[in-house]
């Protein structure tokens, strides 16, 4: 790989936040506060039709008789959802043709991020559409899918252009009252990615989602829905971030995935919100709910890496309902200084010869606690499922934890389930190996955590492999001494 | 009216009789509180998520049996490890039976919990070792508020316990339902050696109960040897709830053999309070019809360099419901800890059901810990191996899964109950073995 020594040298100095700064845009924000008013404006100012205005309100009435869910490892202030904006727009409403119409200040804010349009849309080739606080900015290369029959936008639009698909895909995955975080998207989500893929259809390029919350004290709640017709496959890519703020802010995503028989869907997320300052002060707190359903022969295949967030609460599942389907989970989690993970995956087998494999990497430093959470489930009628589950912890350093809370149900004698877990440290010995080769002990444990991750970042694709690369080590810096 | 508020008005019915006893009437009195904030545990439990008590607490339980009837040797001759000489305790519907016990307080103190409870002699060891470890939880709670009688063992620094101490509680139910809350304690000092077999039997068709509770303290050096066999009837359940302490350098292991009953769980907790422990837990299931076995373990590591291993082994049939829930604890000073768990499981049923959780909760860098949890079948090459060879496919099932049971057999140190053990699973598989370990 390009990426040398010399750059990741380059990137521990710079170890700070790099995604901290706040971009001055005038942006539309609604007053604090949630009730059935604040529902209804957001679903009005979506200009949304009647059936979806209802739905929400429906979710928002079963939200309010829930209750925060206790059960996760984590400790932290409970937010108050009175004391949250839960809209907020850049100004100008950006409908845009081309790039040169929007906001010269956004697309700095973009540049920063790495994920310059323009620039993506001569070289990556990759789809780009940008959620910011909540509302999606732009979406690229809409007319070079259109062609194939994909349909890329965001799930505003599509609620207003497509809403035969909208209305029989939403909450079928995730229903509205699953749970007390999607109970409250489903009420409040204010805009997120709808991704279409037609019948045998294969998805040219990477679809990619940038979500970023920029206004102080406002909760950013996007929901995704992506559905592959039979034998079409699709490659979709998610990355957040937020300024440095004190307060800690709100992330509650829905994301629901379907695939159809045979169709295959690779849906990979690099998660960088801002985790907090080392004293553990601010950062976002970040509640999401992704699963995907299997039809007959589909596969879906999660692959995350979480490095940000002040509090992590993410279980991305899939329900292997046909048979011969297939569910992967791949996993990174850094918790350093004060953050918490708890994170993990569900494969529900129900069809017969499904197969679900996951793979865990959890990296705890400083003062952080990382959990791995699971459960797999194979159903009476799931003959001949087969799962194996790694998960695997390292430790730096006796101030952090690692957990593992395996949850393994059988009720199927033909299954095969295979789970294994260890727990260790860098050992001395390899960082001896590297110091006597003229590596200093940086780079080796730098090295070494890129081994440890390897069978993970190898599922990303290319341009994220390298990013998440980066963002390990930059997340590491200074945690080992 | 519910189970709960009749044991807690039995309580205050029977408080007269139990204020005739010395020492520990407080706590007593605190426990039963306790039980009533705390009640019994349910599914919403985390600990309980995979095992319901409500079948086995519809019953109208009577605490208080009548006297006990008169049980011959020869009726329980085949419950007991009868080949080599023990110490042993036995005890009939919660009454200690004399004529069927040989007990012993010669050099170390083999004898019975209501003798020690009302002997001046023992104040000091029932005022710093009872009721000091098991937490309180509604069960624990429930055997301490009503619990009179069980094995008060103490074997003195630097002394072997002479032979191995048989530990029986049959229930003979004249009543309609029996609910038993034997007490064990087990003291066993600086650099001594004990080997101990626990047994709950039923001899009856009538619902029994058995909420039983367990604190053993191993001193430094201590070598603790403890067997539990489970086989009992199907109206029979069981609640063992088991709290080793154990200081520096002592060694301690608890084999569990569970082949029936109507519900089996196993609570076993392990304290290390000492540098350079060893702690095993191992376990064999093989269960049929409808039953349930749940294990749960608990290992807390507190003190550096101190190693735990488990494994524990399944096989489940019929509609059988198997748990396993072992939980390792790391705390951060105990570096160079080294945990090992392992979970096997054979579904040999379509119906049967095995849930497993197998945790780590580590706060420490340099450890070493591994769990590993598998369910599958056997291997059907090596069946088809076997029946080319004229081994019919019954046996040769039952050659597979015995010598998957086999090596939690193998750290068993008492050849006889290392035979009882074969002789069971070899009943149990249904297969002649045709050979003796």
């Amino acid at each position: 790989m390009a990426y040398t020594e010399d750059d990741l040298k380059k990137e521990l100095e710079t170890k700070e936040y790099e995604y901290g700064f706040y971009t001055d845009i005038e942006s539309e924000t609604f007053p604090v506060g949630l009730n059935e008013d604040i529902v209804r404006a957001i679903s009005k100012k979506k200009e949304e039709p009647e059936w979806m205005t209802e739905w929400r309100l429906e979710a928002f009435r079963e939200w309010q008789k829930m209750e925060e869910p206790e059960w996760a490892n984590v400790k932290y202030p409970k937010p108050d959802f009175q004391n949250i904006s839960y809209y907020s727009a850049p100004n100008k409403k950006p409908k845009y043709e081309s790039l040169d119409e929007v906001d010269p200040e956004l697309l700095d804010t973009f540049k920063k991020l790495g994920i310059s349009l323009d620039e993506q849309k001569k070289l990556a080739g990759v789809a780009v559409d940008v959620v910011m606080d909540s509302v999606s900015v732009t979406t690229t290369f809409k007319k070079t899918l259109a062609e194939k029959g994909i349909i890329f936008c965001s799930i505003s639009e599509a609620i207003q252009e497509h809403p035969e698909l909208v209305k029989k895909y939403i909450g079928s995955v995730v229903p509205k009252k699953d749970n007390f975080y999607a109970a409250l998207n489903s009420a409040v989500f204010s805009d997120g990615s709808f991704c279409y893929i037609p019948k045998g259809v294969r998805c040219p390029m990477e679809l990619s989602t940038y979500f970023r919350i920029n206004q102080a004290g406002t909760g950013q709640f996007e929901r995704t829905l992506v559905i592959a017709e039979p034998g079409s496959y699709v490659s979709y890519l998610e990355g957040c971030t937020a300024p440095m703020r004190d307060e800690n802010q709100l992330h509650a995503a829905v994301v629901e995935l379907i695939a159809l028989d045979d169709a295959e869907i690779k849906y990979s997320t690099v998660q960088n919100w801002y985790p907090g300052n080392k004293e553990g002060k601010g950062g976002v707190y970040n509640f999401v709910t992704k699963r995907g359903l299997c039809e007959k022969g589909a596969k879906i295949s999660w692959t995350q890496v979480e490095t940000g967030s002040a509090v992590t609460w993410k279980y991305p599942s899939c329900i292997l309902k046909g048979d011969n389907s297939v569910g992967e989970f791949y996993s990174i989690a850094v918790t350093n200084n004060f953050q918490q993970a708890d994170t993990g995956t569900k494969m529900i087998h129900l069809g017969k010869n499904t197969k679900s494999t996951i793979i865990s990497k959890g990296i705890s430093a400083g003062k952080s606690q990382n959990s791995y959470r699971g459960l797999v489930q194979i159903n009476p009628r799931a003959e001949n499922a087969r799962n194996f589950s790694q998960c695997d912890s390292l430790l730096m350093g006796n101030k952090c934890g690692a957990h593992t809370f395996p949850y393994i149900e059988v009720k199927n004698k033909s299954a095969k389930v295979e789970h294994e877990a260890t727990t260790s440290k860098i050992g001395e010995d390899q960082i001896f190996y590297c110091n006597q080769r003229g590596i200093d002990t940086e780079k080796a444990i730098a090295l070494i955590v890129n081994g440890f991750s390897k069978e993970v970042l190898n599922k990303l694709p290319m341009e994220f492999a390298v990013e998440a690369q980066k963002l390990l080590e930059i997340s590491l810096e200074g945690s080992v001494g | 009216m519910e189970l709960k508020d009749k044991l807690v008005s039995s309580f205050f019915a029977l408080e007269e009789e139990f204020d005739a006893e010395n020492g520990i009437y407080d706590i007593r009195n605190q426990a039963i509180k306790d039980f009533e904030t705390l009640g019994f545990p349910n599914r919403k439990d985390e600990n309980w998520k995979y095992t319901s008590l409500n079948t086995i607490l519809k019953h109208d339980y009577s605490l208080f049996p009548k006297k006990e009837d008169a049980l011959e040797y020869r009726d329980i001759k085949k419950y007991l490890i009868h080949d080599i000489d023990t110490y042993n305790l036995v005890f009939i519907d919660g009454i200690y039976s004399s004529h069927l016990s040989q007990t012993t307080h010669d050099k170390i103190d083999v004898c019975l919990m209501s003798s020690a409870l009302s002997k001046d002699k023992y104040r000091p060891l029932i005022e710093n070792y009872y009721n000091k470890l098991a937490p309180k939880t509604g069960l624990n709670s429930l055997n301490t508020a009503f619990a009179r009688e069980g094995a008060f063992i103490h074997i003195h620094k630097n002394l072997q316990a002479d032979k191995p101490i048989q530990i029986i509680n049959f229930a003979t139910g004249n009543e309609s339902a029996l609910m038993l809350q034997p007490r064990n304690l087990i003291m066993v000092d600086e650099n001594s050696h004990v080997q101990i077999i626990e047994r709950h039997q039923s001899l009856t068709d009538h619902p029994v109960l058995t909420n039983s509770v367990t604190e053993l303290f191993a001193g430094k050096r201590a070598f603790v040897d403890y067997y539990k066999i489970q086989n009992d009837k199907d109206s029979a359940s069981l609640i063992d709830n088991t709290f080793i302490e154990q200081q520096g350098e002592s060694n301690v292991s608890v084999h569990t053999f569970s082949f029936g009953g109507k519900l089996t769980r196993n609570n076993l907790n392990f304290y290390q309070k000492g540098e350079r422990i060893d702690s095993t837990m191992k376990g064999v299931t093989i269960i049929e019809d409808k039953q349930h076995v749940d294990h749960n373990t608990l290992v807390h590591h507190i003190e550096p360099n101190c190693e735990s291993h488990q494994d524990y082994k399944g096989i489940y049939g019929d509609r059988s419901t198997g748990v396993f829930n072992g939980k390792v604890i790391v705390e951060k000073e105990a570096q160079k800890t080294n945990a090992y768990q392992a979970n096997n499981n054979i579904l040999a049923d379509d119906k049967a059901t095995i849930n497993s959780k197998p945790q780590l909760e580590i706060f420490a860098d340099d450890v070493k810990c591994s769990h590993g949890c598998t369910i599958g079948q056997l291997d059907e090459e090596a069946l088809f191996y076997l029946q080319s060879r004229g081994i019919p496919r019954k046996e040769a099932r039952g050659l597979l899964m015995y010598a998957f049971a086999n090596n939690v057999l193998e750290s068993v140190k008492i050849p006889e109950v290392k035979k009882r053990i074969n002789k069971l699973i070899a009943t149990k598989l249904g297969v002649e073995l045709g050979f003796n370990l």
